[in-house]
């Protein structure tokens, strides 16, 4: 075994795998393990404890509740793709599912884990930050519900805390004449995003925006949304010139981080080019 | 008996026998190996490049449960050098211990090996091992590496340089370029990559104490070198102690050629303990320690006539040999590498100078292909670019620079003596895959459309059939080149074949069964090969450089005529005719032009076991061996072609068709063959757009494969392929090598494309793989025009 020793703990309910946690000195939580597994094998985390989140029952499953889609977190990554509702109510959030990893790591990899962990490249935050996401959280005091744009506070920092558990995750259904889609530019490699953008859009009859969330993961420390981005598409016509003017502002904002794969400036321009990408791809879905 | 005629399996896609096992995964990998008692090797490496090695303190990790030795470079007394096997005039040898012990000089770079009952306890314990370091300055950039400012990493070698070596007539070149209507310059980068095969290295030695023996199991392309090297050079074992197995290896791309520190240390360290040592490398040790390949900065001229004809050649190469000497690492940028700089062209004059430098990185060696990919780059980019400056079509000025056809020997500027070519021939049925002219069209049209389309050439040629032993060894090369076959016929006619080259992916067990199958008219089921075995097979050299076929292939047809002569010596002894008179068809030996006064092979091998009625004075048994050496190198060649769009907005480039014409001589099983060339374009492909190990300040930045980017199947698409077929008269197979081909060509092949697709912005040429999109946003956007 390449990680370095640590305790098992396999609870059965939400209720025991919080009395684990707040017991336990330096435990990890343990979803789908895409992220914690890979980082413990290479001896970069050695927590003393895992506790396996795979045997808790009621962390699983898709449902509708009243408008909002509420998916369990460990629901992997394959069911979020491949769920009927989702793909009814909000396909922008199974496109997304879509185009994580490859298939092994959808059929292991969860969106609950993948959204706690915040990794700065994964697909779906600018998803879940274009569209609404609300994250229940349980820990000791009972469940609090955390609105995405609280969510993404730094490099793998979320709004979790170390005593709480991310039980489920609401998603607000769109009224008719919506449209999203998440557009990604994959690294090489990893096939993370260097740059992925959702841009979500309510048209009204004539084709005015009424409603507008735009997300943009991978070029900085955290996913981001993009203000300036709605702020010059709400209220108004979009026509191409509009969606084009709006783009140029993706990267504001974005503490865009260059790398082997770009400088500063050729991420923030990806930013911009992807913004118009995904917002043209939305409005054309939005009109039907 | 009258038989009817069996079809020859030589030519045909027959499955790989092979492959059943494998894609079951039924096969027997060193990991697969299992011994009781076995214990588990962990290495402490060097996170540094560079550092001084102060003091290495193991006490606690010696008290960890189940920790059976712990073993610094001090304790490894007896021991020598890992060996330099290819010499260079005034190569400068630095000592490469198993264990550093003075200083580690690259970051993986072994110092200490932790054996445990079980791996779990020999990480653990690794992890308690102390190293005190004193870091030193480290230098890994190719083109900095003999600063004055550089850090000295050899006392043996000052500033860095590990050799100067050159080849060809400086002065020719330079009355060349006096009288040249142009002469084209540019720098020419060759990144470094790494060959990842899916198999990762490892090692299981087993010493016998009751014996004596050491039986070494390991990922090996050549058991024999690796058992000559190791046990002979640097532990002084008698080679007769010494049985070195190489099992399934899946795969090696020349990265298995070499020997390594860590099996060299298993061996070691199993005659220490008395017990079983295992060793299997992570992924991430890998990227750190197996070998890397290429590595060339380039600075290269060519000279043109106004008519466009090539009138010299001028290369200035600096090669990364790493922080060591890789077992034939001074070859690759040296004789694999210059000696190919005459291309398919006829080039009047060529000088090529190389520089050998030392830096805080991997050590570089052979990587498929092995300074002939570096070669066919560095000509196919400045035909190129010199199309460009002369404002030429790139097909014509290929047309007119090709050697024309020859069927027995060609001497270029550079020490070769090719076999046989037509390079035009060639070229031609590309052309006519691609329908060049509507291909440009096409081009034409997109650009019109403000889309950047590319069509990029290249056109190779390789030496390969590596060999011969005299050659190589005037050039400095410590080994022989030959190759060895075997062949037993059992009692009932089944037929062993052991052969010294080695199977890592390349199907000898279909190929070679073809050969005796159709040599001795019986079926493949009745024959099994058997290699990568010292204990079994001859002496042998392995597999690299694209030799199997034509030198090991040769090797066991020999044998097969021996036992074909002295079976009809048996034949015609039960015939009651002359031997003379037998001739072997349809798996029977027959009295010429009397198909029914025969008998079939069977009979004959059971009487050779059974000499009962025997000719006098012969001896029994039916199993002959045979070396072949041969009188030169195969030269396969080729055309191949790219289509490609670059994506204005993102840079990103998109590989629309991919064409391949490869002459490979004759051709023992096409799909085999195929499955090769489709393997190497993807390689080639993968160097051009995202393969590349980057290094900063000696730390491997892409030691991952989240970091380093291998070709995957969505960036290419269904290739396009097709053969010439030009005989090698080297050899009686006629055939010539195809194992490298594909990785050849298809580097160049892009990169013209991407530079042509680029051309509508004046770009003329880029000087650094691989073409990642921001890469070539960035050259899109500091254009000039």
């Amino acid at each position: 075994m390449y990680p370095a020793a640590f305790d098992y703990h396999a609870p059965t309910t939400v209720k025991d795998a919080l009395k684990l946690l707040g017991k336990l000195d330096d435990a990890k939580l343990l979803a789908g393990g895409h992220s914690l597994i890979p980082m413990m094998k290479l001896r970069l985390a050695q927590p003393k404890h895992l506790i396996d989140l795979g045997k808790v029952k009621g962390l699983g499953g898709v449902k509708e509740e009243k408008g909002v889609i509420v998916v369990g977190a460990m629901t992997t990554h394959w069911e979020v793709e491949s769920s009927k509702v989702l793909k009814a109510k909000v396909p922008v959030v199974s496109e997304t599912a879509a185009v994580i990893g490859d298939p092994a790591v959808r059929n292991k990899g969860t969106i609950g884990g993948s959204l706690a962990h915040g990794d700065p490249a994964a697909d779906m935050p600018a998803t879940a930050i274009a569209l609404g996401f609300e994250f229940v959280c349980e820990g000791p005091k009972g469940k609090r519900t955390v609105k995405v744009d609280d969510w993404f506070k730094g490099l793998m920092e979320t709004a979790l805390k170390d005593t709480e558990l991310l039980t489920t995750i609401r998603i607000p259904v769109w009224a008719a004449g919506s449209g999203a889609c998440y557009m990604k530019f994959p690294h090489p490699a990893s096939r993370f995003a260097i740059v992925g953008v959702c841009a979500a859009v309510t048209l009204d009859k004539g084709g005015v925006c009424k409603k507008v969330g735009v997300g943009v993961t991978g070029a900085g420390t955290r996913a981001v949304r993009a203000k300036t981005v709605e702020a010059a598409l709400l209220n108004k016509p979009l026509d191409a010139k509009t969606i084009e003017a709006a783009a140029q502002k993706a990267a504001d904002g974005v503490d865009v981080q260059a790398d082997l794969q770009g400088s500063v400036e050729y991420k923030s321009h990806l930013c911009r080019v992807f913004a118009r990408r995904a917002l043209e791809a939305a409005v054309k879905r939005a009109q039907g | 008996m009258a038989t009817a005629t069996i079809e020859r399996l030589i030519g045909k896609s027959i499955k790989r026998r092979e492959d059943p096992r494998f894609i079951t995964g039924r096969g027997t990998y060193v990991d697969d190996v299992k011994l009781p008692g076995t214990t588990h090797a962990v290495f402490v490496r060097s996170p540094h490049a560079h550092a001084r090695i102060k003091k290495i303190d193991t006490t606690a990790a010696a008290k960890h449960p189940g920790v059976v030795a712990i073993f610094t470079g001090k304790d490894m007394t007896g021991v020598n050098s890992l060996p330099c096997g290819w010499l260079l005039p005034d190569l400068k040898v630095p000592p490469h211990m198993p264990l550093a012990s003075d200083a580690a000089r690259y970051v993986g770079d072994p110092v200490a090996v932790v054996i445990a009952e079980t791996e779990d306890a020999a990480l653990d314990a690794a992890d308690k091992v102390k190293v005190t370091w004193d870091v030193l300055p480290a230098v890994s950039a190719t083109d900095k590496a003999d600063a004055r400012t550089s850090a000295q990493i050899h006392e043996v070698a000052p500033s860095n340089v590990a050799f100067k070596w050159q080849i060809g007539d400086a002065g020719a070149v330079d009355t060349a370029f006096r009288n040249a209507a142009r002469v084209v310059k540019k720098k020419i980068v060759n990144q470094r990559l790494v060959a990842n095969p899916m198999e990762p290295r490892a090692c299981l030695a087993r010493y016998d104490a009751a014996t004596g023996d050491l039986t070494l199991w390991v990922t090996s392309q050549n058991p024999h070198v690796h058992r000559l090297l190791m046990a002979a050079f640097v532990l002084g074992i008698p080679e007769q102690k010494v049985r070195v197995i190489a099992p399934d290896v899946g795969g090696a791309f020349g990265s298995k050629i070499f020997l390594y520190n860590e099996e060299t240390i298993c061996s070691w360290a199993t005659r220490q303990i008395k017990r079983p040592v295992r060793w299997t490398s992570t992924r991430r040790e890998a990227f750190q320690t197996d070998a890397h390949g290429r590595d060339h900065v380039t600075e290269a001229e060519m000279g043109f006539a106004a008519d466009g004809k090539i009138v010299g050649l001028r290369v200035k190469t600096i090669a990364n040999m790493g922080a060591y000497l890789s077992t034939f690492a001074p070859a690759v940028p040296t004789y694999l590498y210059a000696t190919l700089l005459n291309g398919v062209y006829t080039i009047p004059a060529i000088h090529a100078h190389v520089t050998g430098v030392f830096t805080n990185t991997t050590p570089v060696d052979a990587y498929r292909g092995a300074g002939r990919p570096e070669a066919a780059y560095l000509l196919e980019r400045m035909i190129e670019a010199g199309a460009a400056a002369l404002k030429m079509d790139t097909v014509e000025i290929r047309r007119k620079n090709f050697i024309p056809k020859f069927d027995n020997g060609f001497q270029t500027q550079v020490a070769l003596n090719y076999d046989s070519g037509n390079y035009a021939a060639a070229f031609d049925k590309l052309l006519r895959m691609l329908d060049y002219r509507k291909a440009r069209s096409d081009q034409e049209a997109a650009r019109k459309q403000g889309r950047f389309l590319g069509i990029g050439f290249s056109t190779y040629i390789e030496a390969c059939s590596i060999a011969p032993s005299k050659v190589v060894g005037s050039l400095g090369a410590q080994a022989g080149l030959y190759e060895s076959g075997k062949v037993r016929v059992h009692p009932t006619g089944g037929v062993t074949v052991y052969t010294g080259s080695h199977s890592h992916g390349q199907g000898h067990e279909t190929t070679f069964s073809q050969l005796v199958a159709d040599e001795l008219g019986i079926p493949m089921e009745q024959i099994e090969i058997v290699h990568g075995d010292t204990g079994a097979i001859p002496f042998g050299m392995g597999t690299y450089g694209s030799r199997s076929a034509s030198v090991g292939g040769t090797a066991l047809l020999m044998s097969l005529n021996k036992i074909k002569e002295k079976g009809k010596k048996i034949a015609a002894h039960l015939l009651e005719a002359s031997p003379g008179d037998i001739e072997y068809a349809n798996g029977q030996f027959q009295v010429k032009g009397f198909p029914g006064k025969a008998v079939p092979f069977g009979q004959v091998a059971l009487t050779a076991y059974v000499p009962h009625k025997y000719p006098e004075g012969l001896e029994p048994g039916l199993e002959e061996t045979s070396f072949y050496d041969p009188s030169n190198f195969c030269f396969p060649f080729g055309a191949h072609a790219c289509v490609v769009e670059v994506d204005r907005d993102t840079g990103q480039v998109k590989v629309l068709r991919y064409l391949a014409v490869d002459d490979v001589g004759n051709v023992m099983n096409p799909m085999i063959v195929d499955g090769m060339v489709h393997g190497g374009i993807a390689q080639g492909v993968g160097q051009a757009l995202c393969e590349g190990a980057v290094y900063d300040e000696g730390q491997l930045v892409t030691g991952s494969m989240m970091d380093y980017a291998l070709p995957k199947a969505d960036m290419l698409p269904m290739y396009e392929t097709d053969r010439t077929v030009t005989p090698t008269l080297v050899n009686p197979l006629g055939v010539k090598g195809a194992g490298e081909t594909g990785t050849i060509a298809a580097t160049p092949a892009v990169m013209n494309a991407v530079v042509d697709a680029l051309a509508p912005l004046g770009i003329d040429h880029i000087e650094t793989m691989p073409l990642t999109a921001g890469r070539v946003w960035s050259i899109m956007k500091s254009a000039k025009r």
